[in-house]
């Protein structure tokens, strides 16, 4: 099994209270609550523990991208893969993704991760993701035409990695007389493709189609959701005529790891609720807004009332519906285990930092997951895939 | 006295359109806001005294299809005038509230023979400069529900009304294709306020005085760029000047419609 370092890099100073004052911590909280200095401070902190993870021997740094928020602070995350291709030696770089709908010129990205795939001799790892509902709000981007800008930002993306330009490409939502990169991808044909989701038949079935075969993450969900949908992963490739392997699906979750349970529960236990209640908060027309799932998706969502930004979340709940991963080293590593036996995925994302982790105990908890968890799951979903699989 | 509706459906686009008819007279054709329009409300019953109320529902809305076709303002526009021609219809009073009026304004400046005069209730379509509307997409349905009205007795009474299965669907094709003609630019076009000058019928501007969805100050922009046009303020009164002061609204548009006819 392969294990990545994910980091959101959240304005970990916020005010709390403050914040708690406004509807919502995305989009409508004044970022005259940003302060500079704090964040200076706050980005080359979150760049340590991401080149530090490098040398503890995780397999990969993931970054992402979102807007107008202190959940996270890579509106452009070019910009810390970049930094990090020049702190890092041996991680994946992995962003996890590219909002591709919010973007009127979706070769900006092919042309940036073009770029660091040849900077970092094709360590990238391309993620492609929608956004979530509230960056429709932050961008003004028309959640409506989500799906289908999605779709063919894609399929111009690929095809500006795969075939030789200059050609033409006349798209519904983009058009360009000249479609012709420079530089091209390091890896060939293109760097591997991710689809980090909270869940979606829809993009599942796209995602395992066997002309793409992407690596499917599950991000921030109950373990059962975990379950059901790398599930529905293996049958939907399974109806297109092939096993899928476990490198094609990975769990985002965060985690965290100290010398006794009781004393990993204790330390973790204000930052993971903050993470959950205060920096995820807002309201549901901003987290789905219209169009954002499909009128099939969006009905059952109604039906089930289901949400993942609901506040007044306890770690004892979080721990319960495996939302985090929390304890001493054995039992995390065990926890893994049986998730991984029952599950079958290949890669586990750790989010380390959290909230308002401090970076002392961040990198505490990253140093013993490193050194005492992650070695005795190596063995893992290392079986060789089938061979039609590859 | 109030006169009933049938309920049918045409086949206009290559769209299947569900629209409520009732009353004789010259053609009132009637452009719903983005709630829809699936009931016979009793302003419609009460002008269908004096003419033949028309209120189909938006491709995309209510029980009409959503056809492939369906991107933007410009497309239901362009539809009302193939509607228009497949009905036959002549001599028309057309009013629009709402998405309804920025629909009716489109229409207006791409083809306003087949009007007789226009009635915009609270239209969106043009952007007033340091005035944005009312941002509709981040109310939950009780905050869209109590900022209609001036008079919360009504909101309460639309908060308390049972809604089915159904109807909870409708709502929510509604508001997806309310997002989708909508919500980037927020409730406008650019290019309309270049054009509306060229709306040369009769046309009555109707803004509810506690308007909180699009202020109030939109009514005088309106005005002012169709040459055409007169005001009317109804007071104490929200988006809603239809439903929510009947008589009142009624009584403007009969009277302004009858001041075209004289």
């Amino acid at each position: 099994m392969k294990f990545f370092f994910f980091h959101l890099m959240p304005y970990a100073a916020l005010d709390l209270a403050e914040a708690a004052k406004f509807k919502s911590v995305s989009v409508l909280l004044p970022n005259s609550l940003y302060d500079p200095v704090q964040g200076h401070a706050l980005y080359n902190r979150y760049l340590d523990e991401m080149e530090y993870a490098d040398q503890l021997g995780f397999d990969g740094v993931c970054v992402n991208e979102h807007h107008q928020t202190p959940y996270g602070l890579m509106p452009t995350p070019g910009v810390t893969a970049g930094a990090l291709s020049q702190r890092t030696r041996r991680a994946k770089i992995a962003v996890l993704g590219r909002a591709l709908p919010l973007l009127n010129n979706p070769l900006t990205v092919a042309e940036e991760f073009a770029m660091l795939d040849n900077i970092t001799g094709g360590r990238l790892i391309a993620g492609f993701v929608r956004g979530i509902g509230a960056e429709y709000h932050a961008w003004g981007a028309n959640p409506a035409n989500s799906h289908e800008r999605f779709h063919e930002a894609h399929d111009l993306i690929l095809r500006a990695w795969t075939e030789t330009g200059p050609f033409a490409f006349e798209g519904k939502h983009y058009q360009f007389q000249y479609v012709n990169p420079w530089p091209r991808p390091y890896q060939q044909p293109h760097p591997p493709i991710w689809i980090p989701s909270q869940g979606s038949r829809e993009t599942i079935e796209w995602a395992c189609d066997p002309k793409r075969k992407y690596v499917y993450l599950q991000t921030f969900s109950p373990v059962a959701a975990v379950a059901k949908y790398m599930a529905m992963y293996k049958d939907e490739a399974a109806k297109r005529g092939y096993e899928a392997a476990p490198t094609q699906l990975g769990w985002a979750v965060p985690a965290y790891v100290a010398e006794t349970d009781a004393q990993a529960y204790r330390e973790a236990k204000p930052h993971i609720e903050n993470f959950f209640n205060r920096f995820l908060r807002m309201p549901p027309e901003m987290l789905l807004p219209p169009g954002y799932l499909s009128y099939e998706s969006m009905k059952g969502v109604m039906k089930s009332k289901a949400s993942i930004t609901g506040g007044g979340r306890t770690i004892d709940d979080l721990l319960k519906s495996g939302m985090f991963l929390c304890g001493s080293a054995a039992t995390v590593r065990q926890q893994i285990e049986n998730h991984q036996k029952q599950i079958g995925f290949g890669y586990l994302l750790t989010m380390l930092q959290f909230a308002t982790l401090p970076h002392e105990l961040t990198k505490r908890s990253s140093e013993i997951f490193a050194r005492e968890v992650i070695p005795g799951l190596r063995h893992l979903a290392e079986e060789p895939a089938p061979a039609e699989a590859r | 006295m109030t006169v009933e509706s049938r309920h049918t459906f045409e086949q206009i686009a290559g769209c299947r359109v569900s629209m409520l008819r009732g009353g004789v007279g010259d053609p009132l054709l009637f452009l719903h806001g983005g709630g829809g329009a699936g009931r016979w409300l009793p302003f419609m019953g009460q002008l269908a005294d004096k003419f033949e109320v028309i209120v189909p529902e938006h491709p995309g809305f209510g029980l009409s299809e959503t056809p492939a076709w369906l991107d933007n303002i410009g497309d239901v526009a362009y539809f009302y005038l193939d509607f228009i021609d497949a009905l036959k219809l002549k001599n028309i009073h057309l009013v629009g509230n709402s998405l309804g009026g920025w629909i009716a304004s489109e229409i207006a400046v791409r083809d306003q023979h087949p009007f007789r005069t226009v009635a915009l209730v609270a239209p969106a379509g043009i952007r007033v400069d340091g005035t944005p509307p009312a941002d509709i997409f981040l109310w939950s349905r009780e905050e869209l529900t109590r900022n209609l009205f001036y008079n919360q007795e009504l909101a309460e009474a639309a908060l308390n009304a049972p809604m089915s299965e159904e109807e909870q669907n409708i709502q929510l094709r509604n508001s997806i294709t309310m997002a989708k003609l909508a919500w980037q630019p927020r409730l406008n076009s650019p290019d309309l306020k270049k054009w509306l000058h060229r709306i040369h019928v009769p046309t009555l501007i109707v803004w509810g005085d506690s308007d909180r969805l699009i202020p109030p100050a939109y009514g005088p922009a309106f005005q002012s760029l169709i040459p055409s046009s007169r005001l009317e303020v109804i007071p104490q009164c929200g988006h809603l000047p239809h439903v929510e002061r009947t008589a009142e609204f009624v009584s403007a548009l009969t009277n302004f419609i009858e001041a075209d006819r004289s």
